[in-house]
């Protein structure tokens, strides 16, 4: 490791590996710190991405790819269920990964690039200056050294500190962590093409439960639910478990996950003097899917074009560095952010008798278009009543 | 004062996304208190799987 890099990069999830391999392209010395002792483990994710969403930032390779989705569906509280069906793409609407190798895969990609990596390094603190974050603190197995940077990207996930050490709130409201739970299942009866989404109150609280197939019989079968509703007893493991009782009996559960995803606004600002926050961190993940990983990398690639540019100039200030925060909020990732928290907002409220009524509703639609928006513009056109109801959401969804 | 299960605990941070003071750290598998804590309690409400416990919930 050096004493000083152009950009070192905090975390080594898909927003740093790809900050860093696009920095280290462009001929920037960069360096990925990485506090856990292996890249892309343990997993904290149900590894669902869409196809041109991921072609956008690698290749897709059978190595990191465990299935391919062809539809999506979804499910009432009462039990209808809506299909998803995709006619564009070759019926192909997205994968689920095998993220212990495809977020190695992505700092391999970085390494070969010419970044540098240190695993089971943690940065400790910020090194700053009048203000200005200039390095870090890391320490590996007992020991500190000290590096410096002319751009630091914070990219450590949702359990970021980085950016709070230096100043910036991160603090995720209770009501808008997606407080989550997930097993990955084997030996169970799935559609191995078809992601699943369960919708309800007692299902899953202001979120979701889903399946997600990694083969013919084996899934990624997880939960999320607001902060808010989770407690004694009624906690994310709680009704995955009732779900998996119900549904899978039978299933042998080979790994088990948990974790945290925020669904509240992005950050305020995502830049500071000589720092900039991508990813989890950066608050974002797309607040109605809980899909964070192209964001991730789609905010690790900008960070690293904007830093690039920055340091050319030798200017790596709040204002130079301000670019990456407009770009990614004009972004089209930026306006589906905002776009879906609106939508998310209004489907936590809605009451199960309502859900029912929408999804029976929607049940009767063909739709030519896999995505949220064109399902939200359809539903709106299906139910003059829903119309009305979604009067406040319509100037989003256009 | 906060207390950590250890036993049930996944390491996962979500605790720490929510935590306003800065209190709680994910170092590697262990989640550290630092003195900032104040008992407030979101973080336990947060935690999928009840790892963590303040004063006598
Ligand atoms: C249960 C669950 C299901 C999900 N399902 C999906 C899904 O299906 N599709 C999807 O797109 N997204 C999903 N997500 C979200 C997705 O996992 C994240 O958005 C994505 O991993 C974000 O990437 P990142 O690089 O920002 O952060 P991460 O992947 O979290 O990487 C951050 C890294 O930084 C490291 N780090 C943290 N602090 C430090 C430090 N101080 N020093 C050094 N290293 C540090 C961490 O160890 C970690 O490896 C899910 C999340 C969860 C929890």
């Amino acid at each position: 490791m050096k004493k000083h890099y152009d950009l070192l990069i905090i975390g080594g999830g898909p927003a740093g590996a790809i900050a860093a391999r696009t920095a280290a392209k462009a001929g920037l010395s960069a360096c990925i710190v990485e506090k856990r002792p292996a890249i892309g483990a343990p997993v904290r994710c149900a590894e669902g991405i869409g196809i041109e969403s991921l072609a956008e930032f690698v290749k897709p390779d059978p190595c990191f790819i465990s299935a391919e989705m062809q539809r999506a569906a979804i499910v009432a509280p009462d039990g209808t269920t809506m299909i998803l069906d995709s006619e564009s793409a070759g019926g192909k609407v997205g994968y689920v990964l095998d993220r212990k190798v495809f977020d190695r895969e992505l700092v391999w990609q970085a390494a070969e690039a010419g970044a540098d990596v240190a695993v089971k390094t943690r940065a400790s603190a910020p090194i700053m200056n009048d203000g200005k974050v200039c390095g870090a603190t890391l320490e590996f197995c007992g020991t500190k050294t000290d590096v410096m940077a002319d751009v630091v990207v914070a990219a450590d996930g949702v359990e970021s500190k980085f950016s709070k050490w230096c100043g910036i709130d991160t603090t995720v409201p209770l009501r808008e962590i997606m407080s989550s739970a997930q097993y990955i299942v084997t030996d169970i009866d799935i559609d191995p093409h078809c992601t699943v989404f369960c919708l309800g109150n007692n299902v899953a609280p202001q979120g979701y439960l889903w399946v997600f197939p990694k083969g013919d019989r084996t899934a990624n079968v997880g939960i999320g639910i607001s902060g808010m509703k989770s407690g004694t007893g009624h906690r994310a493991k709680d009704y995955l478990d009732r779900y998996m009782a119900a549904k899978f009996p039978n299933g042998k559960t080979i790994e088990w996950i948990v974790g945290g995803v925020s669904v509240c606004r992005p950050l305020a600002c995502t830049v500071t003097d000589g720092l900039i926050i991508t990813g989890d961190a950066a608050r974002v993940v797309d607040p109605l899917t809980g899909g964070g990983i192209y964001n991730a990398m789609y905010t690790g690639d900008l960070a690293a074009k904007v830093a690039i540019d920055a340091i050319e100039k030798g200017d790596t200030s709040k204002s130079a560095l301000m670019p990456y925060d407009r770009q990614w909020r004009e972004s089209k990732m930026g306006q589906t952010i905002e776009r879906n928290y609106h939508i998310k907002e209004y489907m936590i409220n809605l009451t199960d008798a309502k859900l029912n009524a929408i999804i029976q509703t929607a049940t009767s639609i063909n739709l030519k278009e896999f995505s949220t928006l064109q399902l939200a513009k359809e539903l709106v056109k299906r139910d003059p009543k829903l119309l009305l109801e979604l009067a406040v959401l319509k100037g989003h969804i256009k | 004062m906060l207390k950590v299960h250890r036993d049930i605990c996944g390491y996962c941070g979500c605790c720490v996304s929510v935590c306003k003071e800065g209190a709680l750290e994910l170092i590697d598998a262990y989640l550290e208190v630092g003195p900032g804590c104040t008992d407030c309690g979101v973080c336990a409400k947060a935690c999928p799987v009840g790892a963590l416990e303040v004063g006598r919930e």
